[in-house]
């Protein structure tokens, strides 16, 4: 057949993109199990890793039911909404509900006879989604750990926000002033002044992200006041 | 094995595996894939993990590309190539989802970088769809590794400079926050040099690779 032909240009395009599709839907489909479950155990890896437990992927479920005792959703006045299962929640789409109808997941850990509270964090990067958890001390004030991943931030920029070296600086930083009043904790662009309780230092040529994640922390957390107010 | 089919190697072959190493490098010479030479090139690990990625994608995009090369039609051809790219780097990041979960993370961002590597693109183009699958192969390994040199000589200028690191480890010793407490080099005051980790830097670092192996190579200098 004529290679220049119309007929024969259409064809192969045709069978072309067929192929090609369903080589992709068939392996996509088949390997979907077991990319959801990867995905699954990294956010379980991700929120004990705030309470300083590593785990490798394979366990991550195991000690997932022995440290983290309760996963409650919350209403915005801080109340427990029993309905939803917090684990399962999706925080993007749930962000994008009014703040009324919004419900709000948080962990219950305890480890060594302590208790923490896990509070996942969802916000927006410099290209695209960035999230993690920030665990607080019993006191609901103390930073206990941080983790922080990201969807397609800048690998070398602003990717460095799951790094440790950036999270580690969350730790023993508190939300609350002396006052009581909630003021969050800021990622500073130039670096935080030794001592500053309520700021970290940002990322080098991560502004962006950085601000992303100050934002993030400062969004998220304001919902919980209620709830970390109470009792 | 590369003793028993030793004509596979002839003078020829040869040349597709080492010329674009230095006389026909694709970044510092033919001046392709800067886009993604400035994207990544900030830490070595990245880097590193990139030139193996688009290594992988450029050997068998042109394999397949050579295989098609006399039932593709040509007015359509580009479009055919792109899908060929698309493919291979889908199923890739597909099976690396599933079965490399921590490698597929840390390509996330490079995935669309591979597609719009104007290097694989030209490859194909320029040399697959002339030529046999082995050559074609050859022409695919010699291209991505001159590509991924040139990536680690800079990642690893702008990731020494800029952080004091490499790979990720504290070579130059650790900065704390006052002089006091740094060790290594940072005791006597040195700063690591902010501007390297912006892409201009990248830019340059390429443009002084540029210049010294055209002043070494007499076969690159022009009248």
């Amino acid at each position: 057949m004529d290679r220049n032909s119309n007929i024969y240009t259409f064809i192969f395009a045709i069978v072309m993109v067929v192929v090609v599709a369903a080589i992709l839907a068939f392996t996509a489909t088949t390997l979907k199990p077991l990319q959801a479950e990867n995905v699954r155990k990294e956010k379980m890896q991700n929120i004990l890793s705030t309470i300083g437990v590593e785990v490798d992927r394979e366990q991550a479920g195991a000690k997932f039911e022995e440290f983290i005792k309760k996963q409650l959703a919350l209403k915005p006045d801080g109340s427990v909404n029993s309905e939803v299962d917090a684990f399962k929640m999706d925080l993007h789409k749930e962000t994008k509900k009014p703040h009324e109808n919004q419900n709000y997941p948080i962990y219950l850990a305890e480890k060594d006879g302590k208790k923490y509270y896990i509070v996942p964090l969802y916000g927006a990067g410099l290209w695209d989604a960035i999230w993690g958890y920030i665990a607080l001390e019993s006191d609901k004030n103390t930073i206990f750990g941080a983790s922080f991943d990201h969807a397609g931030e800048t690998p070398g920029l602003g990717a460095e926000i799951n790094q440790s070296w950036f999270e580690d600086e969350y730790i023993g930083k508190t939300i609350f002033d002396e006052e009581g009043n909630f003021v969050s904790v800021k990622a500073i662009k130039g670096g935080a002044k030794v001592g500053d309780m309520h700021g970290v230092d940002a990322i080098s040529g991560g502004t962006i992200t950085s601000d992303g994640v100050t934002d993030m922390v400062e969004e998220r957390l304001n919902n919980y006041i209620p709830y970390l107010k109470k009792d | 094995m590369a003793k028993e089919k030793e004509a596979m190697f002839s003078q020829k072959n040869r040349r597709l595996l080492l010329d674009p190493l230095n006389d026909d490098n694709p970044i510092t010479v033919q001046v392709l894939g800067i886009c993604s030479a400035l994207a990544i090139t900030v830490q070595l690990k990245p880097a590193i993990v990139m030139a193996v990625a688009v290594m992988f994608v450029l050997v068998f995009g042109n394999l397949i590309v050579s295989l098609m090369r006399n039932i593709i039609p040509n007015r359509i051809r580009i479009i055919v190539q792109l899908l060929i790219v698309a493919f291979l780097v889908i199923l890739v990041d597909q099976v690396l989802k599933a079965y490399a979960y921590d490698v597929s993370k840390e390509l996330s961002v490079f995935v669309g970088l591979i597609i719009t590597n104007c290097i694989i693109m030209g490859r194909f183009e320029a040399f697959a769809l002339a030529n046999g699958p082995w050559k074609s192969v050859l022409d695919g390994v010699g291209n991505s590794m001159g590509y991924g040199i040139i990536l680690i000589i800079v990642a690893f200028f702008r990731e020494l400079l800029g952080s004091g690191k490499l790979g990720g480890y504290e070579v130059l010793g650790h900065k704390a926050k006052t002089i006091a407490e740094s060790t290594g080099v940072y005791q006597y005051g040195y700063e690591n040099n902010g501007f390297m980790l912006l892409s201009p830097m990248a830019l340059i670092t390429v443009g002084i690779i540029i210049w010294y192996q055209r002043s070494r190579n007499r076969k690159l200098i022009e009248n």
